[in-house]
């Protein structure tokens, strides 16, 4: 087990590494660079440019640039915002815990309803419930998220007002509920696509699991079929389910950053687009490198459960 | 209900005679699929003699005008312009950029992982890491950071969506030649001399086709989806042109006026995107042999 984690977490840190090479080359590859915002702005003159050049250490050789900017991630100065001065890393992990709310909340949601569709389905395959929930479940992986989103407030809360229309908390408010009230919208868009897909999986994954052995010796031994199906079956079908969870962490993470601008949830999605519009080079890669963190944190934590949960990964490793 | 489940016998294949293509057709889905496809194509393709206006024709006295009012049969926009005819226009725009990313990614995908796969090497490993790495952005977060600096045009928004999409195709492609590098015949194919470009091209590409292509189709509505969200936000296709994504750049604030605007676009987007992921379903199932039954 230390050495398969060992290997994993060597493994995530080669990941991260490449990652911010890519993310550091990327931004040097825009047009314009990490100045366009000055360069493009009339008011600026040339000379202003070259002491902005000096200040940000911009006009120091690419590698050192790097070294200096990856050393600042890693010991938390992440830099300054360009619009206000502000630290990055405060405006950046102040929006984190909106972001992880929505993401969480919609996970946990998609995840109790998806594998409660899926193994219903797998059961009853071939029934009529199997085939609507698959046709559905087409459907809303087709489905324009933000157009969704966008039509969701339409109805529910601009026509019915059951809802806010965006926001995570009301003027002045701010209590549990107030925020329950906000979340609502926002997390059934954003579940809804994971919905889909971890009916699908779940679906098939059972469907592998209920056709061998371990769970017919079950049956054959008399064993109530809900019993069987929870206690065995559920139980094998959940391992790779997990793997496709880390898998899946990309698309949930873009899932929330569209679902973000649609109902102004002020998360790191929001943020993005913002200063996107501004051009805020420093907060744009920060966002950028949280995110993929994310997802190989997230990757990491699955391969980990499954190795404690799946004997066989343990018996490889030994 | 468990018990039927548990003893059903084993569905017999049916014969190998029967053509994929056959067997698509007969996925009624799919088919279904198909024929929406084919009408979205020909009503975009064909807008030029089919629309039933001027796509740019002003129609002041009639702005926001209903569904089936004033000779506009979705209804105006805004500015008094038909409906239905922007969005056989924007058709055009949202389907090419969807195949033309499609193209990239396959092409990419392909070149990719077939080079690591077949030669192997430092730098075999080196691409499907860079393969790894891109997959850890969300694409979504990458795409806009790049189109935020790019000048928008159609080739300009295939090439961005197909550079940000290609990572799934290389990993397929990767893990097939694996496979059929050991094979029998790659190695007699090798051993009477056939170069490897050739056998690259002759022997591995058919090999590889059926997975690639279910996923190209499935990519195909990714990127729909894509190009109609970086349009929606205002850094795709730029007004006067229209395409799907940027027809609902007002969706908010349409809805308080007409709320139809806000909804034509969003179910041309659904529907393209749904018929290009019920193919790709269709494709998958007809060219799979183990799932046929299933």
């Amino acid at each position: 087990m230390a050495r398969f984690l060992i290997n994993r977490l060597v493994q995530s840190a080669i990941l991260l590494l490449g990652v911010s090479i890519v993310g550091f080359a990327l931004m040097h590859l825009a047009p314009g660079g990490p100045l366009a915002v000055y360069t493009l702005n009339p008011t600026v003159t040339a000379q202003d440019i070259e002491r902005i050049k000096v200040l940000f250490g911009l006009d120091q050789p690419v590698y050192v640039q790097y070294l200096k900017w990856a050393g600042g991630l890693l010991s938390g100065n992440w830099g300054y915002s360009f619009f206000g001065g502000q630290q990055v890393r405060e405006i950046v992990l102040d929006r984190l815990p909106a972001t992880f709310l929505l993401m969480g909340t919609s996970l946990a949601l998609a995840l109790v309803i998806g594998v409660a569709i899926g193994t219903l389905a797998a059961v009853r395959r071939n029934s009529i419930f199997d085939y609507a929930t698959a046709i559905g479940a087409m459907i809303a992986l087709s489905l324009p998220t933000f157009w969704f989103g966008l039509l969701s407030i339409f109805f529910f809360a601009q026509t019915l007002g059951w809802f806010p229309a965006g926001s995570m908390t009301s003027m002045g408010g701010g209590g549990f509920l107030d925020r329950l009230h906000h979340l609502v919208l926002p997390v059934v868009v954003l579940a809804l696509v994971l919905v889909a897909q971890w009916s699908r999986y779940t679906r098939s994954s059972m469907l592998d699991i209920l056709d061998q052995d371990f769970v017919r010796t079950a049956r054959a031994k008399g064993l109530k079929s809900s019993r069987v199906l929870v206690n065995h079956g559920l139980r094998a079908a959940l391992v790779p389910l997990v793997a496709l969870a880390g898998l899946q962490l990309p698309l949930l993470v873009g899932g929330a950053l569209v679902t973000e601008t649609v109902f102004s949830w002020p998360g790191m999605g929001l943020l993005f687009i913002s200063a996107l519009s501004t051009r805020d080079y420093p907060v744009l890669m920060a966002i950028l490198m949280v995110g993929a963190v994310v997802v190989i944190l997230g990757n990491l934590l699955a391969d980990i459960i499954i190795a404690v949960v799946d004997p066989r990964v343990k018996l490889h490793d030994e | 209900m468990m018990s039927d489940v548990a003893l059903e016998p084993q569905v017999v294949a049916p014969p190998r005679r029967v053509s994929a293509f056959r067997r698509l057709l007969r996925h009624r889905l799919a088919l279904l699929a198909l024929i929406v496809l084919a009408v979205l194509v020909i009503g975009s393709a064909g807008a030029p003699w089919l629309a039933p206006h001027d796509p740019e024709e002003l129609d002041i006295a009639n702005r926001y005008a209903p569904p089936l009012t004033e000779g506009h049969i979705l209804g105006s926009d805004d500015l008094g312009r038909d409906v239905l005819t922007r969005l056989m226009y924007a058709g055009q725009i949202s389907l090419s950029v969807g195949i033309a990313a499609m193209l990239v990614t396959v092409i990419v995908g392909f070149s990719v992982g077939a080079f690591a796969a077949y030669y192997g090497g430092w730098i075999g490993v080196l691409l499907m890491r860079l393969t790894d790495i891109m997959l850890c952005f969300p694409s979504v977060f990458l795409l806009l950071f790049v189109a935020a600096f790019v000048t928008p045009s159609l080739a300009s928004m295939a090439l961005m969506i197909g550079l940000t999409c290609w990572m799934e195709i290389a990993r397929i492609v990767y893990s097939q030649i694996l496979v059929l590098k050991s094979a029998d015949f790659i190695a007699a194919a090798r051993m009477i001399g056939t170069p490897s470009w050739r056998i690259v091209l002759r022997q591995i590409l058919p090999n590889t086709l059926a997975p690639v292509l279910v996923a190209a189709t499935l990519n195909t509505a990714n990127a729909i989806l894509l190009e109609s969200y970086i349009s929606f936000l205002g850094y795709g296709i730029q007004p006067p042109a229209a395409s799907w994504g940027n027809m609902l750049t007002n969706a908010q604030s349409d809805f308080q006026v007409d709320p139809w605007l806000a909804v034509f676009p969003g179910l041309a987007i659904t529907l393209a995107v749904t018929s290009f992921n019920f193919i790709g379903d269709g494709l998958r199932d007809a060219l799979d042999p183990r799932i046929r039954d299933r």
